[in-house]
């Protein structure tokens, strides 16, 4: 079995565990995994995390976050400059960048473009020596048989243009496309709703380049123009998300014809863009590989970053050109302890830690710093810890009749509640501490957000000797007491009162966490049943509004307050407006603030009015508020410029490695063990002799 | 013969047609339409008419199995089940929900399943079959009682204990082969060796304690005197006579598995990270892929029918008494 193994190795040059064939030995491959196939690659329908990780490394959106520079900044990525909106009145005139929202009618975009872009090379572009297209078109000459993109002897490339992004905002009024932001943007963007009634209406799909889009507008051949139709100062951060990608037209074309889909072959699953990276293998059954587009020439590697980064090695790639990969390979991955293993074993390059794991890889000293253990030191792995810009918290309906509602008697046994339910030990229990008791919607990295004293969630916390503290469980049956509530007993039956927590059952090993639950209200001498269901119900409750109190969360699109001070908004609440208001919490005040803050450039009014609006919902206390999860993620030594950026998905083309260093770790980490596979024969030698003599044995006993 | 064929699958219509109809009552008992549509949407800024857009697009905003606002037969063809049984039946599998071509992605994972799977059996048959001659022939021997421990033993053992235990100790601890993944040609071989031992392992300990059974069953009877009384050798004996009489039941529970080899395992392949059916039927329950789940429960019936009609093939074939009328 050995020289079989041997012979399939390659003669012992690499370890027999390797995962990965010999020639690739010594590339600069960044190898990393997916547990769950992507859904969609195409930029207009593409909004998850998975998805994102792959398309935003080949699509190009105009603007992208600063890789190092923290907050969080945007700079042009296909741009020549940061888009900033222009302002006009009713009648056309020229209003300042401060001018009140409701006299502002117009915004307008006006951007150009770097020219020189160039896509990747795909069979879409290829022309004949007549200039026709060769592979769509009337003159288009498909290749027979066809099953893959491989197939298409030739590939061509041309110029980014304006007109391709326009051309990609007409197509999230595509109804075929299913864009999840299209009602979203149809509110702000002129004429794309209308877009979107006319397109479901026609008979055929038609060329989205022979319809006019108010909102959309091609200047020049490197310059365009959004319009929208109200003040959105948060609209530029989605010019940095793949929705506002370019997309060619020819693309377009060529997967619509006949037996492309039947292929799989559509710009769903074979992306087109101008970024660093091309989708060059797609089987989301095994792996996904992107590699170096040969096109790519316009970025090079940041030359600032924030301070201290310098120190970290992190400029030390200062100007070099993008990206600094050969490629990068998403394996499959389903479970967590096949993940886990490769990755020690140097097979993949970087890891989350599995939860399995997690006592084998990080300790918390004493004073709860974080720190790797000795068998993660001596492979001088790094660590990573990122609070999440995202919140995930225990919500109360405010349309129940029993928590919801802006009576005092509800609002009391709200923050009671807040008090009672001790996050900080949800933490320590349940999430291996990863986490940051919430204060506020708002998480750390987030503007609006403030550390210390000033920040804290006064009806929950105390600040005590240097850190927020909760609050005795007296001052929570103090406020349950004034609720009407006193022992937690029901007046109307004089009975413990029943609070009901709804929430999708999610296995065996949440039931620990309802008992905890359980045990927290428990502590006013209330009763609380987990309502258990499957996750299509929970959504059904929610959708309805008939759901008491249940958990959720929201991971920032991008780095604004308004993007989280949203989902507290009246006009945004799931059962009357279908919005990402779960609780359907309704504040006027709150409303009226939320609504002059969202337009207001970050900065001390901002600030203020932001603790203005946390003042009134930790004092309404819609939320029970929940942490801020944080993620540990590890990272080999030969893995250079990591920097963990919470806003940026295209950080892949920056990232360097060191492949001769990693070649050298993998075989020394990984000389195989051949005593047991020889003790392994030996032991079946000896039983087959065993046998052998029994069987004489019992032959001689016969003859006798 | 060829009537009885004839007549066995035209038994597999009603047979095929109740799954469909089990297969489609127990999916949406469970889920909505407006459920998958979330599913595949995601629940980020979905309104109410991208998910009506979306059940449009793909036939779900009809009714299931009986359309009342329709007049005469399409109270009953202008549905969901009509349509897709009757698409299930002409082989034409169309789109999963996720919008890939089911046949296309059929193609592709039947074979790492197949990779898998085949030389899973093959190997653990003969593996079986061998242990179970040698323990049979020694029966009442101490070697025939250890085994019957470690058998039992293997046998209480879960498969997942096998799967994580093998990919500790082999690619883990000895590291002699990858713990997961897949390759292209003779690559291939490097990956399938570690889920294939694993797999025969995991089935060794009850197949030896059955077939075991069963030959013992063989060696008391009269034509193995016989040709003990002949002076045939021991060996001719077993190979020739005793293991040929004892196949029928064994092949009753093999050649029933052939077709089915193609629809994978479900948690081998999950956990060696094998692209193949059994991992896409998984896949497609947990995204809530009705058009890919029904596919899967339909060719999953029709191989398992088939796998049936080859059983009684091989009854013949091995056994020139049986005939099949």
């Amino acid at each position: 079995m050995s020289l079989l193994l041997l012979s399939l190795t390659g003669c012992g040059e690499r370890a027999l565990n390797d995962p990965y064939p010999a020639a690739d030995a010594g590339r600069a491959i960044l190898y990393t995994t997916f547990q769950e196939r992507p859904k969609h690659l195409d930029p207009t329908s593409s909004y998850s995390e998975n998805e994102a990780a792959i398309i935003a490394q080949i699509y190009e959106p105009l603007v992208q976050y600063h890789f190092l520079k923290r907050p969080y900044a945007l700079a042009p990525l296909t741009a020549t400059a940061v888009p900033a909106p222009q302002y006009f009145d009713a009648a056309g005139k020229r209003l300042p960048d401060d001018a009140p929202d409701e006299q502002v009618k117009r915004v307008v975009y006006r951007i150009s473009i770097q020219p020189g872009i160039q896509f990747q090379p795909h069979p879409a572009f290829a022309r004949g020596a007549d200039q026709a297209y060769r592979y769509h078109g009337p003159a288009a000459r498909l290749p027979t048989p066809f099953k893959t993109l491989a197939d298409f002897p030739q590939t061509g490339t041309r110029e980014l243009e304006a007109a391709d992004y326009v051309y990609q905002i007409k197509r999230l009024a595509s109804p075929r496309l299913h864009s999840p932001i299209v009602s979203f943007m149809g509110r702000y963007i002129k004429g794309l709703t209308a877009l979107q009634t006319a397109l479901e209406k026609a008979p055929t799909v038609p060329d989205l380049r022979e319809l006019e889009l108010d909102g959309a507008r091609v200047i020049d051949r490197y310059t365009l123009e959004i319009e929208l139709t109200e003040k959105y100062p948060q609209f530029v951060y989605w010019l940095a998300m793949p929705f506002f990608a370019p997309v060619p037209w020819e693309a377009d074309q060529f997967y619509a014809q006949p037996g492309m889909a039947e292929r799989n072959l559509s710009l769903d699953w074979h992306p087109v863009g101008t970024g660093p990276f091309m989708l060059t293998e797609n089987n989301p059954n095994r792996r996904m590989v992107l590699s170096r587009n040969p096109n790519f020439k316009h970025e090079t590697y940041p030359a600032e970053g924030a301070p201290g980064d310098a120190e970290a090695g992190l400029l030390a790639d200062a100007g070099q050109s993008l990206p600094l990969l050969d490629a990068v390979h998403f394996q499959l991955e389903k479970e967590d302890i096949p993940e886990w293993s490769k990755f020690l074993q140097g097979y993949f390059d970087a890891s989350p830690i599995a939860p399995d794991g997690f006592d084998q890889a990080v300790r918390i000293a004493p004073d709860g710093s974080v720190e790797l253990t000795p068998e993660m030191q001596a492979r001088k792995l790094r660590l990573a810890v990122t609070t999440q810009t995202s919140t995930s918290y225990i919500g109360f309906n405010m349309l129940d009749p029993v928590v919801g509602g802006a009576s005092e008697r509800a609002r009391k046994l709200r923050q009671a509640l807040s008090i009672a339910v001790d996050v900080e030990e949800m933490i320590s229990i349940f999430s291996n501490g990863r986490g940051v008791p919430a204060q506020g919607p708002i998480p750390p990295g987030i503007f609006g957000f403030e550390d210390g004293e000033a920040g804290i969630n006064p009806v929950v916390y105390d600040w005590q000797q240097g850190r927020a503290v909760r609050k005795p469980l007296a001052a929570a049956q103090a406020l349950l007491a004034e609720a009407g509530y006193a022992g937690g007993k029901d007046p109307a039956t004089g009975e413990a009162l029943t609070l009901n927590f709804d929430a999708a059952a999610a296995g065996p090993d949440a039931k620990p966490l309802f008992n905890w639950y359980r045990k927290q209200f428990a502590k006013l001498g209330l009763r609380l049943v987990i309502r258990l269901t499957d996750y299509n119900r929970f959504q059904d409750k929610m959708q309805h509004g008939s759901a008491q109190i249940y958990a959720w969360g929201w991971n920032a699109d991008y780095p604004d307050p308004e993007n989280f001070l949203f989902l507290l908004y009246g006009p945004n609440g799931k059962v009357a407006h279908q919005g990402e208001n779960a609780s359907n919490y309704s504040n006027p005040e709150f409303d009226r603030l939320f609504v002059t803050m969202r337009g207001m450039p970050s900065g001390p009014a901002r600030q203020a009015l932001v603790k203005q609006m946390l003042a009134i919902v930790r004092d309404d206390a819609p939320w029970l508020w929940g942490t801020h999860p944080q993620a540990y993620a590890l990272a080999h030594q030969w893995v250079k410029n990591v920097k963990p950026n919470l806003m940026a998905r295209n950080t892949l083309k920056y990232r360097r490695i060191d492949a001769a260093r990693r070649a050298t770790l993998r075989r020394e980490w990984n000389a195989p063990v051949w005593w047991p596979v020889w003790t392994l024969g030996a032991a079946l030698l000896i039983t087959g002799w065993l046998a052998r003599r029994s069987w004489r044995k019992r032959q001689q006993a016969r003859l006798a | 013969m060829i009537a009885y064929f004839v007549r066995r699958l035209l038994y597999a219509i009603p047979i095929l047609l109740g799954v469909n109809v089990l297969t489609f009552a127990l999916f949406f008992l469970v889920n909505t339409p407006d459920d998958m549509a979330r599913m595949q949407l995601g629940n980020r800024r979905v309104t109410q008419e991208a998910i009506e857009q979306w059940k449009a697009d793909r036939g779900y905003n009809r009714p299931v199995f009986w359309h009342a606002a329709q007049a005469g037969s399409a109270k009953l063809t202008d549905t969901l089940f009509f349509d897709s049984t009757r698409r299930l039946f002409t082989f034409d599998f169309g789109k999963s929900d996720a919008g890939r071509d089911i046949s296309e992605d059929l193609r592709q994972r039947m074979w790492p399943s197949l990779v898998i799977a085949l030389p899973s059996l093959l190997i653990g048959l003969g593996c079986a079959l061998s242990a179970a001659l040698v323990l049979a022939w020694l029966a009442g021997s101490r070697l025939d009682f250890w085994g019957g421990v470690i058998c039992v033993g293997m046998m209480s053992v879960s498969g997942l204990f096998y799967i994580i235990g093998g990919q500790w100790l082999l690619a883990k601890l000895w590291r002699i082969a990858p713990i997961s993944g897949y390759g292209d040609g003779l690559e291939i071989a490097r990956f399938v060796l570690l889920p294939v031992l694993v797999s025969v392992l995991a089935g060794l300990g009850g197949m030896v304690r059955w077939y075991r059974a069963l030959l013992l069953e063989e060696l008391g009877k009269d034509y193995v005197r016989t040709a003990r009384a002949k002076g045939l050798p021991d060996g001719l004996v077993m190979w020739a006579h005793v293991l040929r009489n004892a196949l029928i039941p064994v092949l009753t529970g093999v050649v029933v598995l052939l077709p089915s080899l193609f629809m994978g395992a479900l948690i081998t392949e999950a956990f060696f990270a094998i692209p193949g059916l059994g991992s896409y039927t998984i896949e497609a329950l947990q995204a809530q892929d009705f058009a890919a789940v029904r596919v899967m429960v339909f060719l999953g019936s029709l191989l398992y029918i088939v796998g049936l009609l080859l059983t009684d093939l091989s009854y013949v074939l091995v056994d020139p008494r049986v005939r099949l009328e």
